[in-house]
């Protein structure tokens, strides 16, 4: 009797420990939250959020903390990573799911696994010594540009779009695509008319979680895109991302200035939460209709 | 009609082939550009010897040494809240208000870019805990941010213990907490591997975060208040800086190597993982 009553208790301590586990995440979330705010707050509030944001010159020695040319570049590089990576990450996924050999998907599957993995800062440094060099050499100038950022950003993202967009596709039920072909209709047009259409629930969740990733992706963007705070003119024009701003400063900066890059982290991780509240709502259903 | 419809589908057929083998040379010719630059300056010397200014001569030893430790040190903190969240989530409470939110905050960690992670880790364990640059406010930092890949690998690894083995213990009279962890654990053991593994995939990748919390400085660090630099940290240097290309390659191509070994061990982990599966059912 003694040691059963015992065992209950060792249990319910157990539950508790696991419990505190289990609430860690949201207590670290909570903790960045706090932390990085009330580190960018004093220059939110003497700038202004409107100033802040939409301030075109960032010029810190002076004082002056307007981040509209990185708010802009961040914008830019990844609007270029979706127009590249989303016609393949969905192709990729359509043929997967669809239409792959196994043996050609037992090849492209650890591929795809291994392009996820490999770290940015190898993306940043092929960039630097491939692409760059590239762009330079056809279209002039530096070869530091949007296009680089975009280039190596699709390359980046092209794994969560493509994974997403697949499962998605293996989850549309067999007997709607039986239908469409008891129809008449053949494969092509079973992909375009039925498969597509059910699974853009998921795929839209790919992209927007892809958006995501090219968004806060750090170490290859400042490698490739010349960190240039200037709103740009053409695609070939260097700028610098939210997340460059914090990275190529945050060695040096004190004081007020090393707010305003915590600063710049708030308007990051407001764009991030944004981007994650449509995921987690969006993952629901709430697409289709 | 039905000619132009075959003739629609035969060319979408070609161009998903396109686009797929499209995928697949530019994933090669990213890696064979770095292989075949890096690989010619890999040797036992350029592992076991120091850099020597700043990286554009010698090896990197100390920066092999640094990367272990701050990449042991994040697992080692992050594993045992991961894995036991994880137990917590499928063996207590599934359901619920209180579940709902543990599931979105890890949703929202994992979507956290390194960068705000190198901004909190800065702020709280480098000024306000002043722990400094070191490996231990690196590590801190690292754990956070991994947590959400081990706890859903754990939690993966978990759901696929049948119902029948839980059941048998728990008829034998034994408690919860001993068939989790007599019963449950062991055979969850490859789930919770894979998510340990690309745990350590990430944290030795990780940049930004590490340079902002661990410092950059090279030199054998003796205790884990001192800052390090790690390799990721090194190539970014190496590179960005043109302190030395050659060197660069060969750092490259280490972090390349390794992070190939990671996903082929955390492949044949999910494989066998898979293989239960298909056997209980």
């Amino acid at each position: 009797m003694q040691k059963s009553i015992h065992l209950k208790k060792s249990e319910i301590i157990v539950e508790k420990i696991l419990l505190l586990s289990a609430v860690a995440a949201i207590f670290i979330i909570a903790l960045i939250a706090v932390f990085v705010i009330i580190s960018g707050w004093p220059v939110l509030q003497k700038t202004g959020f409107f100033n802040f944001v939409f301030g075109t010159t960032w010029d810190p020695t002076h004082g002056i903390y307007g981040i509209l040319p990185m708010v802009v570049g961040s914008i830019l590089v990844t609007l270029g990573a979706l127009v590249l990576g989303i016609p393949f990450g969905v192709a990729g996924a359509i043929f997967m799911a669809e239409i792959a050999p196994p043996k050609a998907a037992k090849l492209i599957r650890p591929a795809i696994e291994l392009l996820a993995g490999i770290p940015s800062v190898v993306y940043g440094f092929y960039g630097l010594a491939v692409i760059v060099p590239l762009i330079r050499n056809h279209f002039g100038g530096t070869g530091f540009s949007i296009l680089a950022g975009s280039l190596i950003l699709a390359i980046m993202i092209l794994p969560t779009i493509l994974n997403l967009s697949e499962t998605a596709l293996r989850a549309v039920p067999s007997e709607y695509k039986d239908g469409s072909y008891a129809l008449g209709a053949n494969y092509w047009q079973t992909i375009k008319w039925i498969s597509l259409p059910v699974a853009r629930s998921g795929i839209i969740t790919g992209v927007v979680l892809g958006m995501s990733r090219a968004i806060g992706e750090t170490m290859a963007v400042i490698m490739v895109t010349g960190n240039v705070t200037r709103i740009p003119g053409t695609l070939f024009d260097p700028i610098r991302t939210l997340t460059g701003n914090i990275v190529m400063e945050m060695g040096y900066a004190s004081g007020e200035h090393q707010q305003a890059l915590f600063a710049t982290g708030i308007i990051l991780f407001i764009f991030i939460m944004i981007l994650n509240l449509i995921v987690q709502f969006g993952a629901k259903g709430r697409w289709q209709k | 009609m039905k000619a132009a419809a075959r003739l629609e589908e035969k060319i979408a057929k070609l161009l998903l082939w396109l686009f797929a083998i499209c995928t697949l040379l530019v994933l090669f010719s990213i890696i064979a550009h770095i292989l075949i630059n890096g690989i010619s300056r890999l040797s036992w010397d350029f592992i076991t010897q120091e850099p020597k200014r700043m990286g554009k001569e010698g090896g990197i030893f100390s920066i092999i040494i640094g990367t272990i430790y701050l990449t042991v040190a994040g697992i080692v903190l992050a594993t045992p809240i991961g894995v036991g969240a994880a137990i917590y989530l499928t063996e207590y409470v599934k359901k619920g208000r209180l579940v709902q939110i543990i599931r979105f905050a890890t949703e929202a960690l994992a979507a956290v870019p390194s960068i705000i992670f190198g901004l909190f880790g800065f702020v709280l364990f480098v000024i306000t805990l002043k722990m400094g640059w070191s490996i231990l406010s690196g590590a801190l930092t690292l754990a956070f941010m991994v947590l959400p890949t081990i706890i859903r690998a754990a939690e993966e690894g978990i759901k696929t213990v049948p119902d029948s083995y839980r059941e048998g213990s728990l008829a034998l009279g034994a408690t919860k907490w001993y068939t989790i962890r007599k019963v449950v654990l062991p055979s969850a053991l490859p789930g919770i591997a894979t998510g340990v593994i690309l745990g350590i995939g990430r944290a030795i990748g990780e940049t930004a975060a590490v340079i902002l919390t661990a410092g950059s400085s090279l030199g054998l660090p003796t205790s884990i208040l001192e800052p390090t630099r790690t390799l990721s940290v090194h190539l970014y240097i190496l590179a960005s800086e043109g302190i030395s290309t050659k060197n660069a390659y060969a750092s490259a191509t280490v972090l390349i190597i390794v992070i190939i070994i990671i996903n082929f061990l955390a492949n044949s982990l999910m494989g066998k993982l898979a293989g239960r599966t298909n056997q209980s059912h």
